[in-house]
């Protein structure tokens, strides 16, 4: 009789998940005792606890680890990444619970459902195993799907919550086929030693199985980072979802599908980059053309970001057909100065906008830049970074992506790529043009600004601007986190 | 030695944080103004240092990489926060900060009174911050960054009246067709980068690295193709011919950006960037060909328009887009000493003109205010007499004009008459060349024409307004008069400096200082001419005198024809108007080019935005929206919304994207 053997497990790899999860029920457990009209305080603790797993995920910097017989892993790669998710989830529980407030919906909930998607999401980038990946995707998405219906009261957010799940699930099925396949094809789950048996076939490409099973794995992701033609859930979900929680699912979850991608198919998978680079320079066309075209004319501001959040993951898209280290960092440095740029532009836009997601137009930008000129330059620098114009993290960002499509030798795809940027100017331009050239429309009180926006916007413009000025910073780390890769 | 180089874009930068920030509090238009204009004046002294030092070194030892910090570096790819010291960057920060210095004096009176007093500053500091890091940035990207942000501020700036609707629309058009012109020049440094590192494995932005590979390049090809996306951008930036238009649009701002943004400095980055990368565009002939060509005929297209235009700003805008064009002439028949040259003389005279015109329109709109007359204060119909109202600013206005129209002795004709020489005899263009100087020798008599007409139509003549409001002209405080004789004096010596060869001969062997200066910069382009290309035809000095003689004639022809018909006999335009009205009217309409790209450009985008939006947004995408909602009122259920089949229809499109993906891998 074989002996159950239990192998000794360091926790160390996965000590911010554990810590974070733990928290997250801890404060469900508190919220029965939390009156109603204080449910912040949750907020200001999850704040305290994503500050506390940021010193922690930063503390393994350097120091790789691998735990659970090589299904999990602590390196640079994944440290990076989880700073990326642990920022935005910080910047999201700073701007929700103004909102949340005057939405009515400040249930206690919300702040222990952040956690657990941030929980979801730091498996996905430190997961070596695809079911550790899958894992991380489903404890992510389930609580996103919720997060986006969270506005109960609210009919589109209801729509937006649906949605999402159906979509979502759907989607799930497809990378759940996609890994059986690739299981079939190779025996194996654990990454790693899918590169060593794909790497021992003679002609990769021949095996239809691994074929599809990657495929079908591209598709599932392709979904979860709102790549054309997987979009279309976006728009709707974006819009009805209530705004911090739109914010927080087009700078995270976005990032996580990135993470899974680049480890799936850079570390398992490169002997068939030939076949999953020719499709992603197709993805990447399509999805930045059909994000930048449909933006020019929304006039909903929740809309057009959702719109441009679909270009934007075109722009990473670009980078990862590359294929290259250029590009995998690209890719980091973005995702990680776009959490800045789109969760500012965002925090923005809740402090426009009235009760019932009123106010939520680009024409109600109207005179910003004369009746609250901080404000308006906050969000001129998101704009512009968003746009790519330097000196903005989100320039430097486009410049090393497009530059390393241009080193791998597609240059017609950087030119689709800066023609794109170049378009998307107008619908961002459309809403300077608003606050500084437009008399507002009429006589309304802006909102107060709360001392935790005012935080996060400043996070967000010093976050937006520094990488744009002093871009080695961060682009040394990002370059040190695809190394391993 | 160039250590404090980087002072030179810093002080604008801390004058527009200062106004930007403070100014709102400050409220005293003196302090706000002497900040900006105190700044500029400290970048100005900065840079006299910087020349002189430049100067002090021997000719072959004048260039110098001063760098800040690592800005980007990763692999192959670096780019720092590094300034380029060399006599072309040289010349261009003296240009920009001295002038730049003068129009910050001049705004302090110009803009008095205006609403939104220390915005105007802020911007404008902070153009003189893009613009220097435009000049003196050692790389393509850094160089970049500052051609966006002269962008930007020309944007900001052109919009500054924003409530009156055409700024707006004047500042967008600028905004989109600069973005056309954006779109080349990242185009042409991807590629070029690309190119370098893929074939000799040569990495790099850099100018000094890029000029030392340069011999590495081939003649035509992938240059001409880098070449010409460099182009493409600089007939954005500088409103050459497809993408002029918006420059015109752009007089919608204040005077002083007219005369500092849109004549005199930012306009002219297009004809710096090639001079900064003259080793390219000297390597290939197709492009040296499509940029004198281009030069050429926008010299003379944009001129034929100033003739009959009536808003005096808009002469003169026509006017700069013209002289843009001999810029791009010279540019592309490899005279690029001759091109900057003019761009040096032009920012003299053009800007003299611009705060002259400024001048009037101040003083009108004054006088026309007093009488609550609602008059066009720019219209020059409404103008004329105003020589003995207005004398200082008259005479420094006409000594300008002089200069522009080329009249020996005077800076323009030094500059103009060098690149018509180069357009008649350089080696590049062969038969072509008859034609390059025939277009710029045309455009030179319409020059002389058109900005007489305007001297002529505006302080000559009976004054046409009303003896009541005629009261109230009056010259302008000397915040204003004394930066216009600064750069009359400078539009009348300031040519000294390059004079042609054979005037030079003539006293006895007087160099031309300017050429022999930049010589450092071309030397490249000059080695490679001297091993490829065929040596320029000896063209005689009598020839060169009697090309002098006949372009300062063509001159002379529209000063007189532009006397005889808004002086002496003043029916004669109304007759000519009368006689030939189809043709006035195409002139008048500026040949209906911008309805031109209405109609080809404009209206098929807004079109297919509209297909979009309307075809597939609305009716796919937020038809879904909008059913949903509309069924859930209708119904008030939201069950029924859940069956409706529309999150089917997403599902299909996601499941025919993966089919099709999956189909063409398995039966590929």
């Amino acid at each position: 009789m074989d002996m159950i053997t239990i192998p000794a497990v360091n926790m160390t790899p996965i000590l911010p998940e554990i810590f974070l999860s733990v928290l997250a029920m801890a404060l469900l457990l508190i919220n029965v005792f939390i009156p109603s009209g204080q449910k912040s305080y949750l907020g200001y603790i999850s704040f305290v606890g994503v500050v506390a797993a940021g010193v922690l995920v930063g503390a393994g910097w350097g120091a790789p680890v691998e735990s659970f017989s090589g299904s999990v892993v602590q390196d640079n790669f994944a440290t990076f990444f989880k700073i990326i998710f642990l920022l935005s989830a910080g910047l999201a529980i700073l701007i929700s619970d103004q909102y949340m407030e005057r939405e009515g919906c400040n249930h206690g909930e919300l702040y222990p459902l952040i956690l657990f998607t941030v929980v979801g999401m730091m498996l996905m980038a430190a997961g070596t195993d695809l079911m550790t990946i899958f894992l991380g995707l489903e404890v992510m998405s389930v609580a996103l799907y919720v997060l986006a219906g969270f506005n109960r009261a609210n009919l589109k957010s209801n729509e937006a919550g649906l949605k999402y799940f159906l979509l979502g699930s759907f989607s799930t099925g497809f990378l759940l086929y996609g890994m059986a396949l690739t299981y079939g094809a190779t025996g194996t789950t654990r990454i790693a030693k899918i590169a060593a048996i794909v790497g021992q076939m003679t002609v990769p490409s021949a095996n239809i199985m691994l074929v599809a099973g990657m495929l079908l794995m591209l598709t599932g992701f392709a979904f979860k980072v709102a790549a054309a033609p997987f979009h279309m859930w976006t728009p709707d979900v974006y819009e009805g979802a209530p705004t911090p929680m739109t914010a927080f699912m087009s700078a995270g979850p976005k990032a996580a599908g990135f993470a899974a991608l680049l480890r799936i198919f850079l570390v398992a998978l490169p002997t068939l980059q030939v076949e999953w680079s020719q499709l992603l320079w197709v993805l990447a066309v399509l999805t930045m053309t059909v994000g930048n075209i449909t933006a020019l004319r929304q006039d909903n501001i929740k809309r057009m970001l959702a719109y441009s959040s679909i270009a934007h993951a075109g722009y990473a898209l670009v980078g990862f057909a590359a294929g290259n280290g250029t590009g995998a960092a690209g890719i980091l440095f973005y995702m990680l100065s776009y959490t800045f740029m789109n969760i500012g532009a965002f925090a923005v836009i809740i402090l426009i906008g009235k009760k019932g997601e009123a106010n939520g137009t680009v024409m109600d930008f109207a005179g910003l830049g004369f009746k609250q000129p901080a404000l308006a330059v906050a969000m001129s620098v998101f704009l512009f970074s968003l746009a790519g114009i330097p000196p903005t993290a989100g320039f430097i960002g486009k410049f090393y992506l497009f530059s390393s499509a241009v080193q791998k030798g597609y240059i017609w795809l950087a030119v689709i790529g800066v023609l794109n940027s170049a378009a998307s100017v107008y619908y961002y331009l459309r809403v300077m043009v608003y606050m500084y050239m437009k008399e507002p429309t009429e006589d309304f009180e802006w909102t107060r600004i709360t001392p935790p926006i005012a935080l996060s916007l400043l996070i967000s413009v010093a976050g937006t601007l520094i990488p744009g000025i002093v871009p080695s910073v961060i682009l040394q780390f990002a370059e040190q986190a695809v190394k391993l890769i | 030695m160039f250590d404090n180089v980087w002072l030179i874009p810093l002080f604008p930068f801390i004058g527009f944080l200062i106004n930007g920030l403070l100014g709102k509090k400050i409220k005293n238009e003196t302090v706000i103004g002497g900040i900006g204009a105190l700044a500029v004046l400290c970048s100005f002294l900065v840079s006299c240092k910087t020349i002189l030092a430049l100067l002090s070194l021997p000719g072959e030892e004048r260039v110098a990489n001063v760098k800040v910090f690592t800005w980007i570096t990763s692999g192959s790819f670096n780019a720092d926060i590094a300034f380029l010291i060399d006599p072309l960057s040289c010349v261009m920060i003296m240009i920009v900060t001295g002038v730049g210095f003068l129009i910050h004096v001049y705004s302090i009176g110009y803009m008095h009174g205006e609403e939104g007093f220390y915005r105007f500053f802020s911007y404008l500091n902070l153009f003189m911050f893009s613009m220097l890091l435009l000049v003196l940035g050692n790389n393509l990207l850094l160089m970049f960054v500052g051609w966006e942000g002269v962008g930007l501020c020309s944007y900001l700036l052109i919009g500054y009246y924003f409530h009156k609707k055409s700024a707006g629309d004047a500042g967008k058009k600028a905004f989109v067709m600069n973005r056309v012109g954006d779109f080349g020049f990242l185009l042409g440094t991807f590629t070029l980068y690309w190119y370098m590192g893929q074939a000799h494995n040569v990495w790099t932005i850099k100018f000094t690295d890029l000029a030392a590979n340069s011999h590495l390049l081939p003649t035509g090809g992938i240059v001409t193709a880098i070449t010409l996306c460099f182009f493409l951008g600089a007939t954005g930036k500088s409103a050459q011919i497809p993408l002029y238009t918006w420059l015109p649009d752009a007089m919608e701002g204040p005077t002083p950006v007219s005369a500092l943004i849109h004549a005199a400095t930012m306009v002219t980055a297009g004809v710096y960037m090639i001079g900064r990368m003259n080793y390219l565009f000297i390597r290939s002939p197709e492009t040296l060909m499509v940029v004198a060509v281009v030069g050429g005929c926008t010299a003379l297209f944009a001129a034929t328009i100033g003739t009959a235009q009536n808003d005096i700003k808009r002469v003169l805008a026509y006017s700069t887009v013209s002289q843009l064009g001999y810029m791009f002439l010279a540019m592309g028949t490899g005279a690029f000493a001759a091109g900057i040259f003019h761009l040096m003389t032009h920012a003299f005279f053009k800007a003299c003109l611009f705060l002259g015109s400024g001048a009037v329109i101040h003083s009108m709109h004054h006088a026309l205010h007093h009488v609550h007359s609602h008059d066009d204060a720019q219209d020059m119909r409404n103008m004329g007499g105003l020589r003995s109202k207005m004398p200082l600013t008259f005479l420094t206005f006409l000594l300008a004009t002089i200069a522009i129209a080329g009249i020996p002795g005077f800076s323009g004709f030094f500059s103009k008459d060098e690149i018509l020489w180069q357009a008649f005899s350089n080696p590049h263009h062969g038969d072509l060349n008859y034609l390059l100087w025939g277009m710029g020798a045309l455009a030179a008599g319409l020059t002389a024409f058109y900005m007489f007409r305007l001297v002529f139509m505006t302080f000559f003549g009976e004054c046409r307004i009303t003896p009541k409001a005629k009261d109230h002209l009056h010259e302008s405080p000397m915040v204003i008069v004394i930066p216009l004789i600064v750069l009359a004096a400078l539009s009348v010596v300031g040519g000294y400096i390059g004079l042609p060869k054979v005037i030079g001969e003539l006293f006895g062997g007087i160099p031309n200082y300017f050429e022999h200066y930049l010589e450092p910069v071309f030397k490249y382009s000059e080695e490679y001419m001297a091993q490829h290309a065929a040596h320029a035809a000896e063209h005689s000095a009598t020839l060169e005198w009697g090309l002098m003689g006949l372009s300062v004639l063509v001159a002379l022809v529209g000063i007189t024809i532009a006397f005889t018909m808004y002086v002496k006999n003043t029916e004669l335009p109304k007759r000519f108007v009368a006689t030939f009205p189809a043709l006035h009217r195409a002139v008048y309409n500026k040949w209906y080019i911008d309805e031109l790209y209405d109609y080809l450009f404009v209206n098929p985008c807004k079109a297919l935005g509209r297909f979009l939006w309307k075809g597939f947004d609305v009716v796919v995408v937020d038809g879904v929206v909008n059913g949903v909602a509309n069924v859930v009122m209708a119904f008030s259920g939201v069950f029924r919304y859940m069956q409706s089949g529309y999150i089917y229809n997403y599902a299909w499109s996601m499941a025919f994207g993966v089919v099709v993906i999956l189909g063409y891998y398995v039966f590929k």
